[in-house]
């Protein structure tokens, strides 16, 4: 401190040095990817932060909003006829299935009845429209407009008319994220519908999907249809997923490269069903060893009798 | 905050800077970042490029706490990991207000063109660390976006220092 009592003029606090600032919030930064990528901790800061966000995300997708309700407006009306018939079509042509279903459905639960198993519970579905694809590109991400509000949750099955699209990943109060089934990090296990072999489905990025770890020498065919095999928990079984479009067999790799690509409109937009949680299925019995307690001390007993 | 110069060759002095423009500005960078383009190329980084700017022109004002703050809004309207923006952000704006003395000498073409390396490293930097938690390469085109933004410089300048440029008030009797 000065003798005099005066303090350094203020146009010379300028706080930390940059090298010094820059280190700390790289420091802190590099932290929170980590924590962020590998614990998931960080979910109650996005969730507050995206709800303050909430109107100015509103009124950025106002544009977007403007531009396809324009679009939708100046639809031609010969289109919007033919798509009617197409329609109209295709509902007749599933309505032989839809009533014969609900009979079938009733009959099922009879035998089911009879064989005195578990009825299974019917899965609700909520109607949500996927309002835009997620801007962050090294990820395949859409946002519905259902969220904490409508009773969704992180981990449901969302599914078109043609198959499973994704899986909800991180739900907010009036939004959600759904990682779509071709994100890298996204897998689904499935089987496949012509005989039944399991395996585990994973996104490949680009709109395309992989069946991985399947051996060179295994059944399938390009062109079979893999449904979901219900082994989860999550998905139900039997939902159409994808279908094989290419085999490479190369003896000189242990597993065959299965490129599949999706049934669902995975990268489309429009309505989408999101899946209730599937009823939790029976825990899985713990290992022989350690369910029966009193084996060990007996064993010692009969160890100990000798001497 | 005393008046400061377009750039240092310019015989123009400028009013200085309202804080409450500078903050807007950036709120509107924000806004016009969470518009959902989706995957199309060559959409400018409205946040990074103001940022970049202002941590040209104001670097005493505008640093590495607003660019990490504006990194953590930036992940959430993104639906990106969080830390990715801030990271990005913090080395641009290091970069930009450590250079800011040198850039500001330049004609407006030549400080565009020092500040496009700055942004294309604050991408490399967004896909290296995303690309070491095993994500998908969003392909080449997404660099199209530094490019864009760089072009951006000249008009974002003249946006940007308008405010500065108006007179503090019109005399109409001043003999000149």
């Amino acid at each position: 401190m000065s003798v005099a009592g005066h303090s350094p003029p203020p146009f010379f606090k300028r706080g930390p040095a940059p090298l010094a600032q820059m280190t700390f919030f790289v420091i802190i930064s590099i932290v929170m990817l980590m924590v962020d990528l590998r614990f998931q901790t960080l979910e109650w800061v996005r969730l507050a932060l995206a709800t303050a966000a909430w109107p100015l995300q509103r009124v950025a997708y106002l544009p977007i909003d403007a531009s396809s309700n324009v679009g939708e407006y100046l639809t031609r009306l010969s289109v919007l006829q033919t798509d009617n018939e197409d329609l109209r079509r295709r509902l007749l042509n599933s309505a032989h299935l839809l009533l014969r279903q609900e009979h079938l459905e009733i009959e099922n639960k009879r035998l089911r009845a009879l064989l005195d198993m578990q009825a299974r519970q019917p899965v609700k579905g909520q109607i949500a429209e996927i309002l835009y694809a997620a801007r962050d590109p090294f990820s395949r991400k859409v946002v519905i407009d259902k969220g904490l509000q409508h009773s969704i949750a992180s981990g449901q099955a969302v599914v078109d008319d043609l198959g499973v699209i994704g899986q909800v990943t991180r739900v907010f109060p009036l939004t959600a994220e759904v990682s779509l089934l071709t994100d890298k990090d996204q897998a689904i296990p499935v089987q496949v519908q012509r005989n039944g072999l399991r395996s585990v489905l994973a996104g490949a990025g680009a709109g395309a999907m992989e069946l991985r770890f399947l051996a060179a020498n295994a059944d399938v065919q390009a062109g079979d249809i893999l449904v979901t095999s219900g082994l989860d928990g999550i998905y139900l079984p039997g939902l159409p997923v994808a279908k094989i479009s290419k085999i490479d067999r190369d003896n000189s790799f242990a597993f065959a490269r299965i490129h599949c690509e999706p049934l669902a409109g995975v990268e489309r937009h429009g309505l989408a069903l999101v899946l209730g949680n599937r009823p939790p299925l029976p825990a899985t019995p713990e290992a022989a060893t350690s369910a029966a307690p009193g084996k060990p001390g007996k064993g010692r007993q009969v160890k100990r009798r000798p001497r | 905050m005393a008046g400061s110069q377009p750039t240092h060759t310019s015989n123009r002095i400028l009013l200085p800077a309202k804080s409450w423009f500078i903050a807007m500005t950036q709120l509107i960078a924000l806004l016009l970042n969470m518009i959902p383009f989706g995957r199309l190329p060559g959409i400018p980084d409205w946040v990074a490029l103001v940022l970049a700017f202002w941590c040209v022109h104001q670097p005493q004002r505008v640093g590495m706490t607003t660019a990490f703050v504006l990194g953590m809004a930036m992940d959430v309207a993104n639906g990106s990991v969080m830390g990715q923006h801030s990271l990005a952000y913090v080395l641009l704006a290091f970069a930009a207000s450590g250079l800011s003395r040198r850039i500001l000498w330049f004609p407006l073409s030549q400080q565009a063109l020092h500040v496009l390396p700055m942004f294309l490293g604050m991408q490399l930097v967004m896909l290296v660390a995303r690309m070491m938690a095993g994500a998908e390469f969003p392909g080449v085109l997404w660099f199209l976006s530094s490019f864009t933004a760089v072009l951006l410089w000249y008009p974002a300048t003249f946006v940007l220092l308008a405010p500065q440029f108006m007179p503090v008030d019109t005399d109409t009797e001043r003999p000149i």
